[in-house]
C-alpha cells in the first residue's frame, strides 16, 4: 500500500494505491486519524484501490464517523467496481460520501 | 491439496495471500472468484491471529483445494487451529442497515465471509477449531 496526500487549503486529498489489509492497516489508520483532525475535508481517491478487507472498512467508517461528528466531511471518489462490490455487500454506500 | 503452517500472526497475512493466490491461479483464471476468497481468507485469519490464541501466538492451518465435475467446479479452504473453541457461525449478524451514528465499528469479517461464500462448516474436534469453506468458480 502507498498513500500519497495532496494538501489543497483546508482539505486534503488522500489518493490510496495497491492493498490495503490487516497486515498493513495501522499505517492507513494513522494517515487517517493525523488527516481528519488537521484538515475541515478529505477528498480520499480510490482509482488505485485494488483491495481492502474489513480491516480497511473499519478505518472509514470510524473516520467517518468522526468527521462528521465533527462537523467535517469526507468525500470518497473513483471507486472501482472490485471496491464498490464491498461497498455495497457491507452496506457501506449509504453511509459514505461516495461521489460518482 | 496445497498447505502451508504459519503463526497466527497479521504480519504473515502477506505469506499467507502468496500461498493462496498462486494456489487458486494453478486452478482458475476466475479473478473475481479468487478475490472473494483471497478477502475472506484474510477475515478468517485475522480472527484466528486476533482471538484464537489471545494473548499468546499459535500456528494455524490452511489447507486449499479444487474439487468437482468439471474440475475445477468449486476450491475449498480448511482452517485449523487450536485456540480456543469460536464456531464464527454463531456470531450475530452485524447491522448492515443502520445509520453511521449507530453503526457498529466490529462484526464486518465473518458477516464478509458469511456473504461471499457458498459454504461454511464448523466443527471442534480433538482440541481444534475446523472451518471450512468452500466457493464455486463462476467460470473454470
Amino acid at each position: 500500500m502507498e498513500i500519497k496526500r495532496q494538501e489543497l487549503g483546508d482539505k486534503e486529498i488522500i489518493r490510496l494505491i495497491g492493498e490495503i489489509d490487516g497486515s498493513n492497516v495501522d499505517s492507513f489508520e494513522a494517515v487517517m486519524t493525523e488527516a481528519s483532525q488537521k484538515y475541515n475535508e478529505l477528498e480520499i481517491d480510490l482509482e488505485k484501490l485494488e483491495y481492502v478487507s474489513s480491516a480497511g472498512l473499519r478505518v472509514f467508517l470510524i473516520t467517518e464517523k468522526q468527521m462528521k461528528q465533527d462537523g467535517k466531511k469526507m468525500i470518497i471518489k473513483n471507486v472501482g467496481e472490485e471496491i464498490m462490490d464491498i461497498f455495497t455487500v457491507t452496506g457501506f454506500v449509504k453511509l459514505l460520501n461516495i461521489e460518482r | 491439496m496445497k498447505e502451508i503452517i504459519l503463526d497466527a500472526k497479521r504480519e504473515n497475512l502477506p505469506v499467507l495471500f502468496e500461498f493462496i493466490t498462486n494456489t487458486l491461479r494453478e486452478y482458475s483464471d476466475d479473478a473475481k472468484t479468487i478475490r472473494k476468497v483471497k478477502l475472506c481468507v484474510e477475515e478468517v485469519f485475522m480472527n484466528i491471529a486476533t482471538y484464537a490464541y489471545d494473548p499468546e501466538v499459535g500456528p494455524a492451518k490452511v489447507s486449499v483445494m479444487a474439487l468437482g465435475d468439471p474440475y475445477p467446479f468449486k476450491v475449498q479452504v480448511i482452517f485449523t487451529d487450536s485456540g480456543k473453541p469460536f464456531n464464527p457461525l454463531e456470531a450475530a449478524r452485524p447491522d448492515t442497515e443502520s445509520g453511521i451514528e449507530e453503526r457498529p465499528v466490529g462484526g464486518l469479517g465473518i458477516f464478509l465471509i458469511k456473504k461471499e461464500m457458498d459454504d461454511i462448516t464448523y466443527e471442534y474436534r480433538d482440541g481444534q477449531n475446523i472451518l471450512t469453506l468452500e466457493k464455486k468458480f463462476e467460470k473454470v
